[in-house]
């Protein structure tokens, strides 16, 4: 059984003009262990299911609909104390900046002490034990002398690899990270996909890794879902989806990458842009963007189909397997 | 066109007079943000810089349009020193800049055809009300918005539409030199991709030339004839981009193209590096890169390297001068 599953997650947020639904039936699962990648571009919603997943959504957002379970227990619904108490517990979370997670006011090694003297039966010896094995773990030199230094005199790097021990020396079982690359350098940001890609699996630890950038989904993730509007477009094994994306948007947002190991005259680019919260187009989302749509495309929402070795949010390959029945549509298109 | 000769930037990061005054004996402090650069860039060509945060390239930007006066060193456009180039209009309006940020670079109260419209006003390109009219309907066109955009204002466009508009304001005085300060790193990268599509198109119809910021380096190759490394105010390798990406001599650009997750090949090994940029104020003596670098002996950790030709790059580096650098 996996160990997270949210099924059919939707998340509105009621305005005076109408209600706005940020998340549109979001299904996914990850296993222990295993990395799941979310991209997608800004107001895409990846943060945001981030966020209902540790209940931590920003007033007046709420969940309107769908489940999620953790470790075969069901989540969503549970009151305030109860929920914080899990989350403390079986997840950790890694936001983009070190410096809004960790307390200016506190030593490093106060912060990891008390976090895992919340959650673990540990004497004070022993936790500042595991504190320092915790920051010598994510790199930190010195760490017996740095467990008590405080968070500014950490450069940013050094910053967001203590927020890594932080989020994981309650021994989590799962952990959302948050865009945890995007503030940092890249010859940093190397050396914090691998502390964090290397930590996990030794603790068999599931991730939920939210990020704009498919360079480091390509090198972190075991499988990838790309999020359009507010739902998933497509879910797969990070290489199929990279290689062989079955959805038209995840086509067009690879073909605008800049490739690195060569150059291209000129880059592959979806005109227009992703509709407004209030403004999605009846049918597929993407509709007025994609180049294949047809017929039914606008009228007629889809649901994840198996497509090739992942699986996609477009009645394209569906109709392309079964072109007796369809062809008229494409002929429309 | 642009010629940069051993141009040096200080900042002045001293604490307040009174404060040196009452600690008694706490003097003046400067931070090199830019500490002997040299480039040059031929008219129509693109020559970005590429760094990591700190590395001084939008100090170089910003020096190269004016912004800033070098404290040492010279800058020439069209062959004459940028101050005097400056102080004619027909020469200062030949030369623009796009900027980050295009939600704080455009003006929220102005309507897009006034912002357009200011540089064509201000250098009296256009002299009637029609033809100004006409200019920005032009403009807008080139960009990829329709003419009757120019009746909105800013917080109406998404993120990639105001950096359009940006471009067209940054066209309007009909320039031929554009220094582009990380023009797509706040946008998507679909809508990057619009953007740098449309930067190259007006480019070859145009013939403009670029000084392109960034610390991207995919975005960087995609754009550049000519690169340049930077790091800690330095320029480490300097060349044709190209032949950088091909064989990348400086340990440091080395160490950047390998820390690039790579989509096409992501399960490579990678040779993991340590530490962090050092701080500008109090930078590493000799060659700024030695704590970090590889190769680093005793000589680089006093000396600091001139520069060497290896292959068509300049390299700033005693490891590759000595030949210890395997390649």
């Amino acid at each position: 059984m996996p160990l997270l599953t949210v099924s059919d997650l939707t998340v509105e947020f009621p305005t005076r003009r109408g209600t706005l639904r940020a998340l549109d039936r979001v299904s996914f699962a990850i296993e222990a262990g295993e990395i799941l990648g979310v991209v997608g571009e800004s107001g895409a919603g990846k943060s945001l299911t981030g966020a209902a997943i540790i209940g931590l959504l920003e007033q007046p957002g709420r969940i309107a609909g769908g489940e999620i379970h953790l470790d075969g227990q069901r989540i969503d619904h549970l009151p305030a104390e109860r929920l914080r108490r899990i989350r403390g517990k079986q997840i950790g979370t890694i936001f983009q900046d070190p410096l809004t997670t960790l307390n200016p006011l506190y030593t490093i090694g106060r912060q990891l002490i008390e976090t895992m003297q919340t959650h673990l039966r540990l004497s004070d010896a022993a936790a500042r034990g595991r504190a320092i094995e915790w920051l010598e773990q994510v790199g930190i030199p010195a760490a017996a002398r740095r467990v008590d230094a405080y968070p500014h005199e950490f450069s940013g790097g050094m910053r967001q690899r203590v927020v890594v021990a932080l989020a994981l020396c309650a021994e989590p079982r799962l952990v959302i990270a948050d865009e945890p690359t995007t503030a940092l350098d890249v010859s940093v940001q190397a050396q914090i996909i691998t502390l964090l890609k290397r930590l996990t699996r030794d603790h068999g630890t599931a991730v939920m890794l939210v990020t704009h950038d498919m360079g480091v989904i390509a090198e972190t993730a075991d499988r990838v879902a790309v999020m359009y509007a507010g739902r998933i477009a497509e879910i797969g094994p990070v290489l199929h989806v990279i290689k062989h994306p079955a959805h038209p948007y995840t086509e067009g947002l690879m073909g605008s990458i800049p490739p690195i190991e060569h150059r291209v005259e000129r880059l592959r680019q979806i005109d227009g842009a992703m509709p407004r919260l209030n403004a999605i187009p009846p049918g597929c989302a993407f509709n007025p963007r994609c180049p294949k749509a047809f017929a039914r495309c606008f009228t007629e929402r889809p649901d994840l189909l198996p497509a090739g070795t992942t699986e996609a949010a477009c009645w394209l390959p569906a109709t392309l397997e079964a072109p007796v029945h369809r062809a008229g549509d494409v002929n429309n298109a | 066109m642009l010629e940069a000769i051993d141009v040096s930037h200080q900042f002045d990061v001293s604490p307040p007079f009174l404060q040196r005054l009452l600690a008694r004996g706490g003097s003046r402090q400067s931070l090199v943000a830019v500490d002997g650069v040299s480039f040059a860039i031929p008219r129509g060509a693109t020559l970005s810089l590429v760094g990591e945060s700190g590395c001084g390239k939008s100090t170089v930007a910003r020096l190269a349009v004016g912004l800033y006066t070098p404290s040492a060193g010279q800058i020439r456009f069209e062959g004459q020193p940028l101050r005097a180039a400056r102080a004619q209009p027909y020469l200062r309006r030949r030369m623009n800049m796009i900027f980050q940020d295009p939600y704080a670079s455009l003006n929220p109260r102005w309507r897009v055809r006034d912002i357009i419209a200011e540089p064509l006003r201000g250098f009296h390109i256009v002299r009637t009300a029609v033809e100004l009219r006409e200019r920005v309907a032009m403009l807008l066109s080139q960009v990829g918005l329709a003419p009757a955009d120019g009746d909105k204002y800013p917080h109406e466009f998404s993120g990639g539409q105001r950096q359009r508009i940006s471009i067209a304001r940054a066209l309007s005085s009909e320039p031929d030199f554009l220094v582009c300060d990380e023009p797509t790193s706040a946008l998507d990268v679909s809508v990057q991709a619009q953007i740098l599509n449309l930067m190259r198109d007006l480019q070859l119809r145009l013939g403009l030339t670029y000084l392109f910021i960034s610390h991207n380096l995919a975005v960087v190759r995609h754009m550049s004839d000519r690169l340049g490394v930077m790091y800690l105010g330095r320029i480490v390798e300097l060349g044709a981009a190209e032949a950088i990406f091909d064989t990348p001599r400086h340990p440091y650009t080395r160490l950047l193209l390998d820390a690039i997750p790579d989509l096409e090949n992501p399960g490579r090994s990678r040779t993991p590096v340590g530490g962090e940029v050092p701080s500008p104020i109090d930078p590493p003596p000799g060659c700024p890169f030695h704590p970090r670098c590889p190769l680093a002996n005793a000589r680089c950790r006093v000396e600091k390297p001139g520069y060497t030709r290896a292959g068509d790059q300049m390299v700033a580096c005693h490891a590759v001068e000595e030949g210890r650098s395997a390649q």
